[in-house]
């Protein structure tokens, strides 16, 4: 009796974590360590697919990040915003590690006064919409696609 | 790194005046300026600037003429119902109140007001369902109905040119307050603040947007995605839901509260209703 209960435990438990394609352990919202201005290492224990990240960065849905910088490898797309300094080049200015700490709480790399959201970190007591409620703005993975794809930008 | 927020505002408010210039547009029909300076130091924008000035060429056009500005749909269906007897009183608004273009010459300027009746400010649409309800025995219109923008528009339209002027002092205090928390209060999975958007970054474009200082002196303003007039609470609800927040409704006090302060950030524009937004 005692044994089975165990077990249904770690099974739950198990059927909690969230659990990246290739197996490793997804780095939870709060559990994310920003030191230095870096937050080192993928959130899913793999690299990002940078094609999907493109994809993530024009996505009005998703990322939306051209709504408030520029980028001229997207060059196609209409309408880039003008809010936060242009891309270019970005991957020059940024490690890796720096940029996934801007991505998950830009707040803590720009100060509390910046408008840029923070794309992996819950939003507790702000009237968040239901369907938000609880959920990160970007996933663990479309956080790593879309580094993969800033570091495309070199120049 | 760190962009100054003085900085961007400058730069966006030489972007804004450049607009003009740059197109040489008649201002919209009925207004003299669209730009005035603060009342007083400790205004937080360093000029208070008319959403027109923000607009394309082609929508500031149809604001310019009104014969060509959707918007007049609404003041003339206001027009109608102005004189229109309903309720059990047999009444008209104009019973009561005569000509509007002399009664009503300021009020659309000056509201939300302080209603010693009911114990708080009320704003417009609420004083003509105050007059329906209390007044001529009628049934309180919809937010957002045809008739309620319909009159809501005609009276405002009333104070077309006057300049915006409110109460914040005296029992107004403590809502100018809690407007003031509300515009400045970060909300949503976006966690934005009115300010974030309308004060720090006017004049840049955001997306496919040109960012403006969010004045209330258009109101109710014909949008052409809506394709038709809207409040400024439909508004305020619009600017919350797309930072991923829920709105607070229509006529509550939150949004009243908001709007006397978003009224007094605007304070010496004059009122362009019905205004057009792209
Ligand atoms: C609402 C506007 C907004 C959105 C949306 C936004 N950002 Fe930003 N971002 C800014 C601003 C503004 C800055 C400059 C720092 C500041 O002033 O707070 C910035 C800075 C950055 C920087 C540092 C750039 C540099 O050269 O110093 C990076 C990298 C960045 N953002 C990436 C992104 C990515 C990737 C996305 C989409 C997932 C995104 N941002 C979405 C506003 C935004
Ligand atoms: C039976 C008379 C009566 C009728 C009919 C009436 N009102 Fe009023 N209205 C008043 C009075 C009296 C006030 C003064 C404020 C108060 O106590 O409500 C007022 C105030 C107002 C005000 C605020 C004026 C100001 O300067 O603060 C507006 C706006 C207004 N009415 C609009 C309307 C409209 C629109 C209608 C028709 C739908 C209407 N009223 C019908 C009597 C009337
Ligand atoms: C993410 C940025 C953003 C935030 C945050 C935001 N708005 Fe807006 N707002 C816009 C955009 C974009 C428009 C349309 C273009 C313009 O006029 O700026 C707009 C338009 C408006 C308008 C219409 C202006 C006119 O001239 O017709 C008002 C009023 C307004 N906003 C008020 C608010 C209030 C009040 C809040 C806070 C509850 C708010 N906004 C939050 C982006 C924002």
């Amino acid at each position: 009796m005692k044994f089975r209960f165990k077990l249904g435990t770690a099974l739950a438990l198990a059927a909690l974590l969230p659990v990246a394609a290739n197996g490793a352990a997804m780095v939870a919202p709060d559990g994310v360590q920003i030191k230095d201005g870096t937050v080192a290492g993928s959130l899913t224990g793999a690299a990002g697919d940078p094609a999907a990240g493109k994809k993530w960065f024009v996505g009005r849905k998703l990322g939306n990040c051209l709504a408030c910088h520029a980028n001229s490898d997207t060059a196609s797309e209409p309408f880039h915003g003008q809010v936060g300094p242009a891309l270019d080049g970005v991957a020059a200015r940024y490690s890796e590690d720096e940029m996934r700490a801007i991505l998950v709480n830009s707040k803590q790399i720009f100060g509390d006064a910046t408008i840029m959201p923070a794309f992996y970190s819950i939003m507790t007591d702000k009237r968040v919409r239901k369907e938000f409620e609880g959920k990160t703005i970007l996933t663990a993975q479309q956080v790593e696609d879309v580094i993969a794809y800033l570091k495309t930008l070199k120049e | 790194m760190r962009v100054s927020r003085f900085g961007v505002a400058m730069a966006g408010a030489l972007a804004g005046g450049m607009f003009i210039g740059g197109h040489a547009l008649a201002l919209p029909e009925g207004i003299e300026t669209v730009k005035v300076a603060p009342p007083s130091k400790d205004h937080p924008l360093p000029e208070i600037v008319s959403g027109w000035n923000f607009r394309a060429p082609e929508t500031q056009a149809l604001q310019s003429d009104d014969f060509e500005n959707p918007g007049f749909i609404w003041v003339e269906q206001g027009a109608e119902l102005w004189d229109a007897v309903d309720g059990s009183e047999g009444k008209a608004c104009a019973s009561c109140h005569g000509d509007a273009a002399e009664s009503m010459a300021s009020v659309g300027a000056e509201m939300p007001k302080w209603s010693e009746a009911k114990g708080k400010p009320i704003n417009l649409e609420q004083q003509i369902n105050a007059c329906r309800t209390e007044r001529m025995g009628a049934k309180a219109w919809k937010w957002e109905s045809g008739e309620l923008l319909g009159m809501t528009t005609f009276v405002r339209n009333q104070s077309r040119g006057t300049p915006v002027n409110v109460q914040t002092d005296g029992p107004m205090k403590p809502w100018f307050e809690k407007g003031q928390n509300l515009y400045y209060a970060r909300v949503g999975q976006l966690d934005l603040a009115c300010a974030n958007c309308h004060q720090d970054y006017y004049g840049k474009r955001i997306r496919a947007d040109l960012l403006s200082q969010g004045q209330s002196n258009g109101f109710p303003t014909y949008r052409l995605k809506w394709q038709k007039i809207g409040s400024l609470h439909r508004r305020f609800k619009g600017c919350m839901k797309q930072v991923r927040a829920k709105p607070y409704k229509v006529g509550s006090d939150e949004f009243l509260a908001l709007e006397l302060y978003v009224n007094w950030r605007g304070e010496g524009l004059p009122v362009e209703a019905p205004a057009v937004r792209q």
